[in-house]
């Protein structure tokens, strides 16, 4: 097994040195411009006057990353903080709509789950509602809520609702009907049978529910932030785009990436601790 | 030399009997000198100062003659001590440089673009601090954005596109908001840049197809590219696409091929021809010299509720533009707004916009001082204009009041007001007429001016 994993490992390591020799192959530059002025060159950059391609090289980029990580929480005023203020700022926005979000699916989730009724009531709307694409939000959200930062975390909090309100709502309706009879026979109330026997059966699929809504919330965090400016990961990029300093903006999906497989990983975790074997 | 420059030299007239500002011999040499530029004195306390003691002066010695006489035989310094014996001159000009604001601390938005020099260099040269305010200025996405959060009041003020005040006070693609402008940012600096595959193409009658970008639908880049298409006898609604595209994305959509050029505002114009994607056409300025191009804005609401606020923001504003004004300081400045923080823009390329001094993307150094030039007043006859503009395009229909609109949104006399109080000299009239490619702008008869296209949209 280990031995698998070592050769595993390797080929991701060729696999990656590859990726990046070819990645300096394509951003070469095309060699000096000939027939310019030192004055004119003065006044112009570097990719009119070397012919440096306009896409940043690996070395580049690793330079920048560096530069980044060295100093993650400087703050120069309001405009220009560190990455890590920056990737701080939404989570910290992911977090608090995503949060919202949990308070609100799960306990409908249930009703839903519980009551048929319900279920076939409220179908319409989850079925209209569900395939929206959150930034359609955006606009509507600014006007009415009138706070660019409360809009953020309403998008994150309806990006994230649907799955787990669907999740919580399968999960539940489908928990064996044995238990539940098991339960009704020996007369345990509705409150208790939600806690002790509908919730730790459906936790699993809830689980999957959350793990998909985090996901989505980190990809959609980016977006909004884009749109609505001021900090956050997403600003990050918008203004380094604004420079047109694309090392920075590689810079950044690098760490967007990173730090969405880490809360992938953190449901993941929590989603085995509640498993059970049937 | 600006208007109250030295009260104690005996030569110089304070009565407002020779010109209605008092700066000039005759009348007639006021109206030569109309044409405004904001000059400073030494030093923003000196100045405070001299507005301070011609006041003094001017209730010491009601007679002109008699200050003059008295001067001359005394002495500016021995007048100078004399005066302040009884009279404490350097505390009645710290009062009167602070009307205690009603809110310190206050956000302004701003593009990141070098029209809002004015707005973003106050923060880091300190124009906001000695006006008694705390300011923060805060950079955002997209003109649509910035509309709103300062319609949210996220934003106490903002940088907009001097048309964007005029058409939310109007309710042009929102609802209907009282705004006001108190300053215009900068005059002149924008451009027409166009891909390097077109530097034989500059004929602008060769342009049918050709897809162009603007930043904004209510934006003087918007109104100066159509009319300058249309005196070439192009239809910008038939003969060529335009679209709204944020100024960023311009170079890298001119880069990736998908637009033939822009009317963009600068750094993004020098910006394209620094990563070797474009070349100047033309500066905006050859359509018309001097025309306005972002404003300072705020609500009324904002006016009303914080007056003092309001009015030391203006000052601030006022300050910063006189200071940008001035050619020797643009070096500076361009260094104070480049970082991450404000611009974030290579300096060379902000230098270049600022001082003027600039590649021209075909190989050439050109320089024009006046590429961008910073002037505050609010001319309403620039709104009278911008309101044509509207018209012909189809952006209002029906009938539309010009005077009222351009005296409610640009506030042309309260400025012109603080403008005396900081000892510079404003117009004295609030319109006065231009000339946009050879076609002469009179505010007094814009439907005749409107009449005069043949060129617009069919209403």
């Amino acid at each position: 097994m280990s031995a698998l994993g070592l050769r595993a490992a390797l080929v991701s390591i060729a696999l990656f040195a590859a990726f990046l020799a070819v990645w300096q192959i394509a951003t070469r530059g095309s060699g000096a411009a000939t027939g310019m002025s030192p004055e004119y060159a003065k006044l112009m950059g570097a990719t009119a006057t070397q012919g440096k391609s306009a896409m940043p090289g690996p070395a580049e980029v690793g330079a920048q990353l560096w530069e980044h990580l060295r100093r993650p929480f400087y703050d120069n005023g309001p405009n220009d903080k560190g990455l890590g203020i920056q990737l701080g700022y939404s989570i910290a926005r992911v977090g608090t709509g995503y949060l919202i979000a949990v308070l609100v699916a799960i306990p409908l989730g249930f009703l839903i789950g519980m009551s048929p009724l319900i279920s076939r009531a409220l179908d319409p709307f989850i079925q209209i509602l569900k395939p929206i694409s959150p930034l359609a939000w955006m606009p509507l959200a600014l006007y009415t809520i009138k706070d660019s930062g409360l809009s953020a975390i309403f998008v994150i909090f309806i990006c994230s609702v649907w799955p787990m309100l669907l999740n919580t709502a399968f999960g539940v309706a489908s928990v064996r009907k044995e238990w539940i009879n098991v339960a009704r026979t020996l007369e345990v109330g509705t409150v208790r049978r939600a806690f002790t026997v509908i919730l730790p059966a459906a936790a699993p699929t809830i689980l999957t529910g959350m793990r998909i809504s985090i996901g989505i919330a980190w990809l959609v965090i980016v977006a909004a932030e884009m749109l609505v400016g001021g900090t956050g990961i997403g600003y990050f990029v918008w203004n380094e785009w604004n420079n047109l300093s694309i090392s920075n903006v590689i810079v950044a999906i690098l760490l967007i990436g990173l730090v969405g497989m880490l809360l992938d990983q953190i449901l993941a975790r929590c989603a085995r601790a509640v498993t059970f074997p049937e | 030399m600006s208007t109250f420059d030295d009260p104690f030299d005996p030569d110089r007239v304070l009565s407002r009997s020779a010109c209605v500002c008092g700066r000039h011999h005759s009348a007639a040499e006021h109206e030569q000198a109309l044409a405004l530029r904001c000059e400073q004195t030494s030093s923003e306390e000196k100045r405070y100062e001299g507005v301070v003691a011609s006041a003094v002066m001017r209730a010491v010695f009601p007679q002109d003659a008699a200050r003059r006489a008295f001067l001359r035989s005394v002495g500016a310094s021995t007048a100078l001590a004399a005066l302040s014996q009884f009279f404490p001159l350097k505390t009645a000009t710290e009062a009167f440089a602070e009307a205690s604001p009603e809110k310190k601390d206050l956000k302004v938005g701003f593009i990141p673009i070098t029209c809002a020099t004015p707005i973003i260099m106050a923060a880091p040269l300190g124009f906001y601090a000695k006006h008694g305010l705390n300011v923060e200025v805060v950079k955002t996405a997209g003109w649509a954005v910035i509309r709103d959060k300062t319609i949210n009041k996220e934003y106490d003020a903002s940088h907009m596109l001097a048309p964007m005040p005029i058409a939310i006070s109007l309710g042009l693609g929102a609802q209907p908001i009282p705004f006001a402008v108190p300053a215009i940012e900068n005059i002149n600096g924008q451009g027409i840049t166009l891909a390097l595959k077109h530097k034989d193409r500059r004929d602008p009658k060769d342009w049918k197809g050709m897809k162009f970008a603007i930043p904004f639908d209510y934006s003087m880049h918007n109104y100066l590219l159509r009319y300058y298409l249309a005196e070439h006898g192009l239809d910008p609604d038939t003969d060529v696409q335009l679209r709204s595209v944020p100024p960023p994305e311009m170079v890298a959509n001119l880069r990736a091929d998908n637009i033939d050029g822009f009317l963009a505002p600068d750094n993004i114009c020098q910006r394209a021809i620094y990563d070797g994607v474009g070349f100047l056409h033309i500066l905006s300025k050859e359509i018309w010299d001097g025309h306005p191009c972002c404003s300072f804005a705020a609500s009324r609401e904002f006016i009303t509720t914080s007056p003092n606020s309001f009015a030391a923001l203006t000052r601030a504003i006022v300050d910063a533009t006189a200071h940008a004004s001035k050619a020797e300081n643009r070096k500076q400045i361009a260094e104070a707004i480049a970082p991450a923080n404000y611009i974030n823009a290579p300096v060379t390329v902000l230098e270049q916009v600022l001082t003027g001094t600039y590649a021209d993307g075909l190989g050439g150094i050109k320089t024009d001082a006046k590429r961008v030039d910073f002037d505050p007043f609010p001319w309403q006859s620039f709104a009278v204009w911008m309101l044509t503009q509207m018209k012909r395009w189809g952006q209002i229909k029906g009938d539309v009041d010009y005077r009222a609109v351009a005296e409610q949104v640009y506030l042309a006399t309260d400025t012109g007001k603080v403008m005396a109080e900081m000892g510079l000299a404003p117009p004295s009239s609030s319109y006065k007429s231009f000339s946009v490619m050879g076609r002469s702008f009179d505010p007094d008869k814009p439907e005749d001016y409107l009449s005069g296209f043949k060129i617009r949209k069919a209403s």
